[in-house]
């Protein structure tokens, strides 16, 4: 094949207004414009969003999978972060 | 739809490595495993082939129904077909997206198919021959369809369990439009009543083959299980399909073409005759009666397309150089 490849997009949709966007998955596109009008097509037929994000999936810097024990294991043992660390006399109420 | 067992061989190398185990117990406390994660060579390929096997089964899939489009009875059931048939191209195009998340491109995967070295499910290589053939589609081949996409939204790769959901929810609608079709032509005319039956007589097979070949002979079932891509055995998903579907024929005064089928009052299952696996074997090597049909169309739409992904890549450099 002649051809260029068509880049990849990853596509986000707020499904309502309160709601953050949320990944759905990607679309092959030339350039944003039709990334949107791709996005719109394949992951909204039928009422799931308000509004789409496109970004292209290569401006996404992920964090290893092996390096998930050091980057989130540490928070683990800190357990006096959470308010049930905290002993509070019953007498005064909710907080 | 529509994934479907094609016996392919495949040797899952038994892993003995560290990694290997903890893959294995992570498969095992039911995590899912991600893109990123390390995963075995063999988890990797199965996946490919099955998403992107999958993948053209839905675009090949909008053939056989595309060619009703024009020639729908209403404009009630033109928008509804033309509907389903868009979320047909949705669907492939959520399972590329999972199957590129594997580290293949969707021009690689583009070119298997069209090259003809990749599989597609058997069904797509039979005609639709009346507007019968439409309610039977979307009753038979969608409802076997989600009989093996249910359990798939539990497959242990995320990114094609997470597709799989996002198809089972729109499957139910391709279910019930096509019953709707047979049951208004079963409540018709006698003429229409025939041709429902005439479909149903063409189209019963075929769709109990779409489930793959028997246990005894599927080869790598076992590997798929223990990773928890399959969760049900070809067989086990076949009867629960043909014990979900025989009421509902029953209640559309059809027959089925089956003199052997009858309620096996003990199990409470259907039992059905013998599955024709030649023919099963034929059409999926590519001898079928319309497998040629079907590549060719998909290669005449790839290249006719070519001049629009040039003009659009085209421009969109253009564009970059005048912001640059
Ligand atoms: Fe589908
Ligand atoms: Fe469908």
């Amino acid at each position: 094949m002649a051809e260029g490849r068509t880049p990849l997009w990853e596509v986000f949709v707020r499904a309502r207004n309160g709601l953050a966007h949320k990944h759905v998955g990607s679309v092959h596109a030339a350039d944003a414009a039709m990334a949107l009008q791709a996005a719109r097509d394949v992951y909204t037929r039928r009422g799931e969003g308000l509004s789409l994000w496109v970004v292209p999936s290569n401006a996404i810097v992920a964090s290893d999978p092996s390096d998930r024990g050091m980057l989130f294991e540490p928070t683990g043992s800190k357990i006096y972060r959470h308010p049930t660390f905290y002993e509070v006399p019953e007498d005064v109420g909710h907080m | 739809m529509y994934s479907q067992a094609l016996n392919t061989k495949d040797t899952a190398a038994a892993d003995a490595s560290p990694d290997a185990d903890r893959f294995q117990a992570r498969i095992d406390a039911e995590e899912r495993i991600e893109p990123n994660d390390w995963m075995p060579e063999a988890y990797r390929r199965t996946l490919i082939r099955q998403i992107s096997q999958h993948a053209h089964s839905e675009v090949v899939g909008m053939l056989p129904e595309g060619n009703w489009i024009t020639r729908a009875p209403s404009l009630r059931r033109k928008a509804a077909l033309l509907a389903k048939v868009q979320d047909e191209g949705g669907h492939g195009l959520y399972l590329y997206s999972a199957a590129e998340t594997l580290g293949v491109s969707r021009e690689e995967l583009t070119d298997q198919l069209l090259s003809g070295r990749a599989k597609y499910s058997s069904i797509f290589n039979y005609p639709t021959l009346s507007w019968a053939d439409i309610g039977t589609i979307g009753w038979l081949v969608d409802g076997a369809a989600i009989m093996n996409q249910i359990p798939l939204c539990r497959c242990s790769f995320g990114p094609y369990a997470r597709a799989m959901i996002r198809v089972c929810r729109e499957e139910s609608f391709h279910q019930r439009q096509g019953y709707e079709i047979m049951l208004t032509l079963c409540r018709g005319t006698p003429e229409q009543k025939a041709m429902a039956q005439d479909a149903l007589n063409r189209w019963w097979w075929p769709c109990l083959m779409m489930f793959g070949p028997p246990d005894t002979e599927s080869a790598h079932s076992d590997t798929s299980m223990r990773w928890k891509i399959k969760r049900f055995t070809n067989d086990a998903l076949r009867q629960k399909f043909v014990d979900a579907t025989v009421p509902q024929g029953q209640f559309l005064g059809l027959t089925f073409p089956d003199p052997e089928l009858r309620l096996d009052e003990a199990s409470g299952h259907w039992q059905f005759g013998t599955i024709d696996w030649d023919e099963f074997r034929r059409v999926l090597a590519g001898n079928g009666p319309c497998n040629r049909d079907r590549l060719t169309a998909r290669q005449k739409a790839h290249a006719e397309g070519a001049w629009v992904r040039d003009a659009a890549l085209a421009h969109a450099a253009k564009q970059q150089r005048k912001a640059a």
